[in-house]
């Protein structure tokens, strides 16, 4: 599968994208660097040369801890924040090309889907319009026509067309997700960003609306890029999944061979601290340390002051992303040495 | 040996324009000395309400308007607000899910945490301060002495949360009640919590009651397992029997709901419906519309059944063979 998708051109691509925040100098700060204060902006590196493609009809899942720069990099590609380096491809052509009609149609095919839907749905607006006001805008369908449309997605996603007229605050947190999902099916979209869109559900509503994106998908012919921090719900609906830490992508495998083979010692921790009801370990083995912070990244390796297995090389050399298997993608300097071991290993039966 | 905590038919109204909001409905349930309780369930579902009630701090328009808290022997809702005080904090702590909110944040941690001491014991401040270094030490602050002159805003997540479990330490209370303290927390700073939480409750020989709708975080911490559905415990007994052979439907639609429970890419089984609303309960099982071993004896209440210590309210049981 992994080959067929090769050869495809990818949906949407990030090639070396980052995306930096930082804070100008004020007025006080830039008089005191009169006076030789030598401050300097404060930069955060939310997003640090990542490259990521995802292929058409693919459900790439994103993971991290709060702060790794999941949320920037899902922005950046979904073309609604512009990135600070590199650039974003759509069907292969830069987004920062894109003129006109093409740049409108790249921006109604990328759609997001937030954590809280309260917070992205209008509370003066009713559904009808929530749902229904950016297909009429963008000639989707005719005025008259909206309230059909709009029933008839509503209904797709679990929704009873009957309550149309409501508010968003008389929903529950799993119908105002569907008032969201519909909303963004609505300009038929081929991408959707799904930002931590589970996250704040309950168990058995969470699994409701998986559902429904695992559906959707065969429907529409959707692609997802599915951002989430827990582990547990990428595994199931993910055909591959990257692992970011703070900024940098580390990893990126299938599900299966990224929770049987983990390679990089961060996504190791992640796969063996995840709680589950299966495996009542009664010890926990957590690892050290806090996150650093993104003002001020560790050198090398950024995840080296917390590795257990970190050695000099990591603490100066920045790990680059080696190819450990089909698909399987790593960033850690213990891939050399696995190699190395390896090619000795094979070569001496050899000889 | 006595209970640390007896909980007898408790019963937590809200009073509002329509009608009682029914969020902890004749809850009882014992937490014995040691044990680590986790009390699970969905938003909604009473379970930080009966956390609240235990320590008297549910406000208006809410009331406990039944039953007896026996801590120790004692009933708190007896007890004069004076009395009270000297229980809340001190033999009783809590730690909230948002450290943010429970901190203040214009004073130091050192600051807030001398008072906890001299609110309750009468020592100077020097040995308070004492007292709350050695308490940062313990749950795993690097620093202590530094980090007590910081304020709330300078710490991350993990470590505002350390604090409050700090905070909660000072006095060795006899029991902790922690509602979701690590869900706002990263997976691994999650698992350093519970981590330590588990290390000091052992030490200290303290029972926890451990609120959480994370069944994963219970299995893992927990000695015994109560599940909460609309205000009244549905199931409860030792995490391995609950979880393995669950009795109540709740239950294990519960278990199955999760990403775990269905191979990879198969779809998800979700619990039919919705939880009902607590202003409009349907009479017998609260759980019936959406159960599908319900029948017509649902509809009246179904009675709390005790067996091989094991509860539940339940007239058609999942039945699993002693084998």
């Amino acid at each position: 599968m992994t080959n067929m998708l090769a050869e495809t051109m990818p949906l949407v691509e990030a090639l070396n994208v980052s995306r930096r925040f930082s804070r100008k100098l004020d007025y006080a700060e830039k008089i005191a660097n009169l006076f030789g204060a030598g401050l300097e902006e404060k930069t955060v590196h939310a997003v640090d040369d990542v490259n990521l493609a995802v292929y058409p009809g693919e459900v790439v899942g994103l993971v991290g801890e709060s702060g790794c720069g999941k949320s920037t990099l899902g922005r950046v590609m979904a073309g609604i924040m512009p990135a600070s380096g590199g650039e974003v491809c759509w069907k292969g052509q830069p987004l920062t090309s894109l003129q006109g009609e093409d740049k409108r149609a790249m921006r109604l095919s990328a759609q997001m889907i937030f954590q809280d839907p309260m917070s992205t749905l209008n509370p003066r607006k009713r559904v009808i319009d929530l749902i229904g006001e950016a297909p009429k805008v963008h000639g989707i369908v005719k005025g008259r026509e909206m309230r059909d449309y709009v029933a008839a997605l509503a209904e797709r996603v679990g929704l009873d067309p009957s309550y149309l007229d409501r508010y968003p605050h008389q929903f529950s947190g799993g119908q105002r997700q569907r008032i969201g999902i519909a909303r963004a099916l609505a300009v038929k979209p081929k991408l959707l960003v799904c930002d931590e869109s589970v996250a704040a559900l309950d168990v058995s509503i969470q699994a409701q609306i998986l559902n429904l994106f695992m559906d959707l998908r065969q429907e529409f012919g959707l692609t997802y890029l599915f951002i989430s921090h827990d582990l547990g719900v990428v595994k199931h609906i993910c055909d591959r999944v990257v692992v970011m830490y703070l900024g940098r992508v580390v990893e990126s495998a299938t599900p299966d061979e990224l929770f049987d083979n983990p390679k990089h010692p961060y996504t190791q921790a992640l796969i063996r601290e995840l709680p589950s009801v299966a495996d009542r370990r009664r010890v926990f083995t957590p690892i050290k340390g806090e996150i650093p912070s993104p003002l001020h990244p560790p050198p090398g390796c950024h995840f080296h002051p917390r590795c257990p297995k970190a050695f000099d090389r990591c603490r100066v050399e920045r790990p680059v992303l080696k190819e450990n298997a089909a698909g399987h993608v790593s960033a850690c300097h213990l891939n050399d040495l696995a190699v190395h071991q390896t090619t000795n290993a094979t070569a001496e039966p050899a000889i | 040996m006595t209970p640390v905590l007896e909980v007898k038919n408790l019963s937590t109204h809200f009073m509002t324009r329509r009608g009682a909001l029914k969020a902890v409905d004749d809850v009882s349930f014992t937490v014995g000395q040691r044990e680590i309780v986790g009390l699970v369930g969905e938003s909604g579902s009473g379970k930080s309400i009966t956390g609240f009630s235990i320590l008297g701090l549910v406000d208006p328009p809410g009331r406990v308007v039944n039953g007896q808290i026996l801590f120790n022997g004692d009933d708190l809702l007896k007890m004069s607000p004076a009395a009270m005080r000297t229980i809340r904090g001190k033999r009783i702590a809590m730690i909230f899910q948002d450290p943010m909110m429970t901190l203040n944040p214009v004073l130091s941690v050192g600051t807030q945490m001398i008072e906890t001491v001299q609110a309750h014991d009468r020592v100077s401040r020097a040995e308070a301060r004492q007292r709350s270094r050695d308490a940062l030490g313990l749950v795993g602050i690097p620093s202590p002495e530094e980090r007590l002159d910081s304020y709330p805003h300078q710490f991350s997540g993990g470590m505002r949360q350390r604090v409050a479990i700090a905070i909660a330490l000072l006095h060795r209370p006899d029991l902790i009640i922690a509602d979701e303290p690590t869900t706002a927390l990263d997976v691994t700073i999650q698992s350093q919590i519970l981590f330590e939480i588990k290390r000091l409750a052992g030490e200290f020989g303290m029972a926890l009651i451990w609120i959480s709708h994370d069944l994963g975080v219970v299995a893992a911490l927990a000695d015994r397992i109560m599940v909460m559905y609309a205000g009244r415990i549905v199931e409860a007994g030792r995490v391995d029997g609950v979880l393995t052979e669950p009795r109540h439907p709740y239950t294990s639609g519960l278990l199955s709901a999760v990403p775990a429970a269905v191979p990879r890419g198969e779809p998800l089984r979700p619990i039919p419906g919705f939880a009902p609303s607590p202003l409009s309960r349907p009479s017998g099982c609260a759980f019936r519309d959406r159960c599908a071993r319900a029948t017509d004896i649902c509809a009246t209440e179904p009675m709390l059944e005790i067996a091989a210590g094991r509860e539940f309210r339940c007239f058609h049981p999942h039945l699993w063979s002693a084998a």
